[in-house]
């Protein structure tokens, strides 16, 4: 699982960065999208990894951390998803503002060349 | 929390949140009740935070240490907020900040475009709540959170420039919010802990195996920090950024690069102080290393502005570079000194990207652009022969008043004296030379004389920049030149200088406050003690929860 794990945050990081580094605006954002998924799986790893593990301590059982899922890792991905959804939508309207109101997906505001 | 003057802590964040909230749901064009609102708002922060000042401040040694438990969790499991001198200085220094834009804008920017004052607001939200909270996950919220408004800000009354420069900022400061959150969860899987007092308790006890894990996770979080506070070579946009955004906000945005500085100075003092082992000092060549890199691209910069916006942000660049200077040679002499700078310069730059503004107002466009390559190609002003027959013009008020501001500026930023920034100056250098040579007779290091060096060249580029600025601004033959100047405009202008001023005619004080603020920095037991003993109050007639 670690390995599966550590792959596809691999794939999603190293797209997110190659389509971040992209010309059109259309691509920076979608790689900042990918980027962010990365990201919350990155959060995720970084509490341990665990399979049909409850996020909840039981008080009647002696504290042992194999026996529960570490809670604040998804208290802290349930906040970073929202606080990176707000901020690609953001994104998304200056990207639509910014094609309006120069004619070019260029994320410079003018083709190069021009 | 026992003293009941301990809730004011929670002020500076609720305050401003709750009077943005309402304001949204009123129509943008009871433009002038807002404007009372928002400022009435600032004036209430300026107060909170001048008793804060007084509250931490009071004590000899140790001042009071505020710590409010938010929700009432004891603070290993729950959120902190903290309040010691730092975070005072910095809660003051935002207020006459926001309080001098805010009546800047409400001139004519607040109109240009939409819930002008509620964004301002909840930038001011996030800008106090980066210099309370206790806790490295919900300084990522505040940041969001000044990050969002700042996007907003940045467009307001948008233009072609501000789209396409706040495009890269909020693609910049994106990528900046995620790096910031694969540092904080690789801190948080070696150390189990978010708690920045707590964190600097385990930090010296993690295991040999661990602790290049550590030490990443706190380089990828300081990554992020400095992109903020606009370090070489992460600072490419931050002049198209600045000098694009109108001049309030741009005067506002003055403190978010200090934001930045902040953070990196805490953590780095906290966590990698004197007393956490292995990893103490972890990075501060580097912060040397990149300030005088900073300097240099700063100086530079303001040398090859071409336009006053533009140099004032390149001055923005120079004053993070003296700042990172500062943090990287380390000493509480040097840190009380870049203290001192940071609010003096801070206040300056403010004051002159409003006064561009106004100077700017009334000129023709491309001027500058003139000036400059004039003075480049060697090209001769058509009409430089003087007039005979006219002796003497008269010099209008509202210019002489505009020059004078202007030169205090000048004379602020430069670090000249008589004012503020040179005796800041004056105490930083002191502080690096006496820092080694002093009492140890240990002969002063390389990078110290270069840093000396290049903290005095960097103050005279600027001087020569504005200058040159102000000559061709100030002295050029120009008949439309006296620009349509509101008082409200002029007002926090003379504001924010006649606070440098007050920094100045009392610098005693002010430094010996700025003294205890770095020694309680650079000694963080207090801080880590405050913050882990507090202890949750009792709900009356319950006594202790199960």
């Amino acid at each position: 699982m670690e390995l599966i794990l550590a792959i596809g945050i691999g794939v999603l990081a190293g797209s997110g960065v190659w389509l971040i580094l992209r010309p059109r605006s259309f691509q920076v954002i979608i790689g900042l999208s990918l980027l962010s998924y990365a990201v919350n799986l990155f959060i995720f790893a970084m509490g341990r990894l665990g399979l049909g593990l409850p996020p909840v301590v039981d008080p009647n059982v002696p504290m042992d951390s194999s026996t529960f899922t570490d809670p604040l890792p998804q208290a802290l991905i349930l906040t970073a998803i929202v606080i990176g959804f707000a901020m690609t939508a953001l994104f998304l309207v200056v990207l639509i503002v910014a094609r309006g109101l120069t004619g070019t997906d260029h994320v410079d505001g003018r083709e190069p060349g021009q | 929390m026992t003293m009941p003057l301990g809730h004011i802590i929670i002020l500076p964040i609720v305050l401003p949140l709750f009077v943005g909230a309402v304001l949204l749901l009123f129509r943008d064009q009871n433009k002038v009740a807002k404007a009372v609102a928002t400022g009435a708002t600032m004036a209430a922060l300026i107060v909170v935070s001048i008793v804060l000042l007084f509250l931490t401040g009071a004590g000899a040694d140790n001042g009071w240490l505020g710590v409010y438990l938010l929700g009432n969790w004891s603070p290993i499991f729950g959120i902190v907020l903290v309040a010691d001198r730092t975070a005072a200085v910095m809660l003051t220094l935002t207020s006459v900040l926001g309080a001098a834009a805010m009546i800047f804008a409400s001139a004519r920017w607040n109109g240009a475009g939409p819930h002008f004052h509620s964004l301002f607001l909840f930038l001011i939200v996030g800008v106090n709540g980066a210099f309370l909270t206790g806790d490295l996950f919900n300084l990522f919220v505040f940041f969001e959170i000044m990050l969002a408004a700042s996007y907003g800000l940045l467009l307001h009354a948008s233009t072609v420039a501000k789209v396409r420069s706040g495009l890269h900022y909020i693609a910049i400061n994106l990528v900046a919010s995620f790096i910031f959150l694969i540092g904080v969860s690789l801190i948080y899987g070696v150390t189990g802990t978010l708690n920045m007092a707590e964190l600097a308790m385990r930090a010296p006890e993690i295991a040999d195996a661990d602790r290049m894990l550590f030490e990443v996770g706190a380089a990828v979080l300081g990554t992020a920090f400095l992109i903020k506070a606009g370090m070489w070579p992460l600072c490419f946009w931050l002049p198209s950024a600045y000098s694009a955004a109108v001049s309030p906000v741009a005067a506002i945005f003055a403190i978010l690069s200090k934001v930045g500085i902040y953070v990196v100075w805490r953590m780095s003092l906290l966590i990698f102080g004197l007393e956490t082992g292995p990893s103490a000092g972890l990075a501060q060549n580097w912060l040397l290393i990149g300030g005088l890199v900073t300097l240099v691209f700063g100086s530079v910069g303001v040398l090859a502005s071409q336009s006053l916006a533009r140099l004032t942000s390149y001055a923005v660049i120079v004053s993070s570079g003296t700042m990172l200077v500062s943090i990287g040679i380390g000493g509480v002499e040097v840190a009380a000194g870049a203290f001192y700078y940071m609010v003096g310069s801070t206040l300056a730059l403010a004051a002159l990207f409003m006064l561009v503004e106004l100077i700017e107002r009334g000129r023709m466009a491309g001027a500058d652009v003139l000036a400059v390559t004039m003075e480049a190609f060697g090209f001769e002003d058509e009409d430089a022969l003087p007039d005979e027959e006219e002796v003497g013009i008269p010099i209008p008020g509202k210019l002489a008043l505009l020059g004078i501001s202007f030169i205090a500026c000048a004379l602020l930023i430069a670090g000249m004296p008589p004012f503020s920034g040179f005796i800041a100056k004056f105490a930083i250098l002191t502080g690096i030379i006496g820092i080694n040579a002093g009492e140890t007779g240990v002969p002063i290091a390389g990078a110290d004389w270069v840093a000396v060096a290049l903290l005095i060249i960097s103050g005279l580029a600027v001087l020569i920049a504005m200058l040159r600025g102000g000559i061709n601004t100030f002295w050029a033959t120009r008949e439309d030149m006296t620009p349509t100047i509101g008082v409200v405009e002029i007002v926090p202008i003379t504001m924010l200088i006649g606070a440098c001023l007050a920094l100045t005619i009392f610098a005693g004080p002010a430094m010996g406050y700025f003294e205890a603020a770095a020694a309680e920095l650079h000694n963080p037991v207090a801080y880590v003690d405050g913050v882990v003993s507090s202890t949750w109050v009792p709900y009356p007639g319950r006594g202790a929860l199960p």
